[in-house]
């Protein structure tokens, strides 16, 4: 199987976020960035199907000249090689607009499967993959726990998430776009023979400006200004030991809550 | 024609979801301050029942359109219905609610009508130039973005759970329109297997009283042995966000937040969880909520009465000698 795994980095889980003077953006000059967590666990299930179907994991990525740095994390991983959309300026975030580029490239490739990530980790926009799919008149699911795939045959089956505790399993004929959720498996540790075979690979750089898309006609979502949201409740933060803090809270509980 | 704002209402078993009912209530607000008018829009393979449901608010009309295809949710059948709903009553802002279903259906309706998607909208406003504002969530609800769309009509949004309420809605009686829509040329590109429930087991959080909820923070499965223990103490339930259910160290019928249970215990007590919104839907009702997590940043601090900054691996032993202590 031929699988394509869109991946985007992100800033790191534990970040401490601040807002740019402006109000605009967050401060990222000094950032620690990681591969968006569903995107890792779209790779980690593409590097699967490839064990037990062979066959090839390409990476697609947009963004700036950086994330070369993660996209040899995900060739250590296992992946075969990357395609980079080369977005220096940071043009590209709205939905629409990033499916449009990404669809241009996928045009020109052959491909079994497409593996996206359910939602993103910076913008969460949860969009981008099934924009994907209708751009290119493929079969989708979303937020997908688990995948069978019987490439021989043409088709899968894969297991979709629905709320409280309801799972639905559809099947669609290849090539197909699954949004993948995180938590369908347990990322792999990526092995030191990887990541010097990693540094071998192919990295292939697109310009974003070749793929002939007027950015500006493209129907966007515009982020105005980020900010850090007021709380629904004042919590109130306890402060001391863990003594002191235990023993204020369970008397809080007792006093105002009348919990205890 | 007057300037119009739908409200895609989903089902499920036959009731309206709550979670519409609240998009429902953003639609009524933004119709008193835009001056545009609301309608509900209903799909499915027999309205009526749904229909009779929303007559009872405060709208323009409900908008029932009823067919065979629309009985089960299939994303080619429903974007091939809205498209033909939205070029005939031609609404410049289509809201929906932000549920799973909603998740797979809208992007590919705002790419197949080329128009802007705007998910997860917890509220919205009117900016100077009187431009329509949206907020939204970003950075794993670490902070809130206004957004704007720069498009045509219809502009679709979608309403993340709880930032509006089904209390709010505004009765009164709303005209059943039926429209009827021609789907003889849809071809699905998918078909349903089965649907299934996972299995249902002993425990059912939304009888306790009290919750002590395990997150990722807890690092190892080694450190549930104090948080059971706590528990123990207040005669309580251990719920789980989902990385803990995902990682197998917890059952999954014990995972709370929009793919599991939702509770509202009258003492929640978060440790190690950063509040995800999947995970605050799922508990952000409950009666007192305590937060412990060693980030003061972290979001669940936005929906808790008391928080704690440290380690749990140390608060949580001192709480439960402290809670033990004071039970005699």
């Amino acid at each position: 199987m031929r699988i394509i795994v869109c991946m985007k980095e992100v800033p790191g889980r534990d970040t401490r976020y601040e807002v740019s003077d402006d109000g605009r953006w967050i401060k990222d000059n000094d950032l620690s960035f990681e591969i968006s967590e569903c995107d890792e666990y779209a790779l980690e299930e593409a590097l699967k199907l490839q064990e037990k179907h062979g066959g090839e994991v390409v990476l697609l990525t947009l963004g700036t000249e950086r994330a070369e740095k993660l996209m040899r994390k995900g060739l250590a991983m296992g992946a075969g090689k990357g395609i980079l959309i080369q977005d220096p300026g940071q043009q590209v975030s709205s939905p629409l607009a990033v499916a449009s580029a990404l669809a241009e490239v996928l045009k020109k490739e052959s491909f079994d499967l497409v593996l996206a990530g359910t939602q993103s980790d910076d913008f969460g926009y949860a969009q981008t993959g099934v924009m994907l799919a209708e751009l290119l008149n493929l079969p989708h699911a979303t937020i997908v726990m688990e995948i069978k795939a019987d490439p021989a045959g043409r088709k899968l089956q894969a297991l979709r998430e629905m709320e409280s505790g309801w799972f639905q399993r559809v099947e669609m004929s290849l090539p197909a776009v699954l949004t993948i959720q995180a938590g369908i498996s347990q990322i792999r540790f990526t092995p030191l023979k990887g990541i010097l075979m990693a540094k071998k690979k192919e990295i292939r750089r697109v310009e974003l400006s070749s793929l002939g898309l007027s950015l500006d006609q493209i129907p966007r979502v515009e982020v105005q200004r980020v900010y850090f949201p007021e709380a629904t409740r004042k919590a109130e933060i306890l402060q001391g030991d863990a003594e002191t803090v235990a023993a204020s809270l369970v008397d809080k509980l007792r006093k105002e809550a009348r919990i205890l | 024609m007057p300037d119009k704002i739908y409200v895609v209402l989903d089902h499920n078993q036959g009731r309206i979801r709550n979670a519409s009912l609240e998009a429902l209530a953003m639609g009524q607000q933004m119709a008193a301050q835009t001056g545009k008018e609301p309608h509900a829009v209903v799909l499915g393979g027999n309205t009526s029942a749904l229909a009779q449901q929303v007559a009872e608010f405060q709208m323009s009309s409900v908008i029932a359109v009823q067919h065979e295809m629309l009985a089960e949710y299939d994303p080619d059948y429903a974007t091939a219905a809205l498209m033909a709903v939205l070029k005939s009553g031609q609404p410049q802002i289509v809201l929906f609610a932000h549920t799973y279903q909603n998740i797979d259906l809208l992007p590919k309706l705002s790419a197949a009508l080329r128009k802007a998607l705007v998910t997860e909208c917890v509220g919205f406003r009117e900016d100077d130039a009187g431009r329509l504002v949206f907020i939204r969530p970003m950075f794993r609800n670490k902070l809130n973005a206004d957004v704007t769309v720069q498009s045509d009509f219809p502009w679709l949004i979608s309403v993340q759970a709880g930032a509006f309420s089904a209390d709010s809605l505004i009765k009164g009686t709303a005209p059943v329109i039926n429209e009827s829509v021609d789907l003889t040329s849809v071809q699905s590109k998918r078909k349903t297997v089965e649907t299934v429930q996972a299995a249902k087991g002993k425990v059912d959080l939304t009888r306790a009283d009290v919750i002590v909820g395990v997150g990722r923070g807890i690092r190892k499965p080694e450190n549930l042995q104090i948080l059971r223990e706590l528990a123990d103490a207040l005669r309580g339930e251990i719920g789980a966000s989902r990385p803990v259910v995902d990682n197998e160290w917890l059952e999954r019928e014990r995972q709370i937040g929009s793919s599991g249970q939702t509770v509202n215990p009258k003492l929640y007590i978060a440790c190690g969880i950063s509040g995800a919104i999947q995970h605050l839907v799922g508990m952000k009702n409950s009666g007192c909520i305590v937060a412990i997590n060693t980030d003061a940043n972290a979001p669940i601090f936005n929906v808790a009465t008391y928080g704690i900054v440290g380690d749990l691996t140390e608060i949580v032993p001192a709480l439960t000698k402290k809670i033990r202590e004071a039970n005699g």
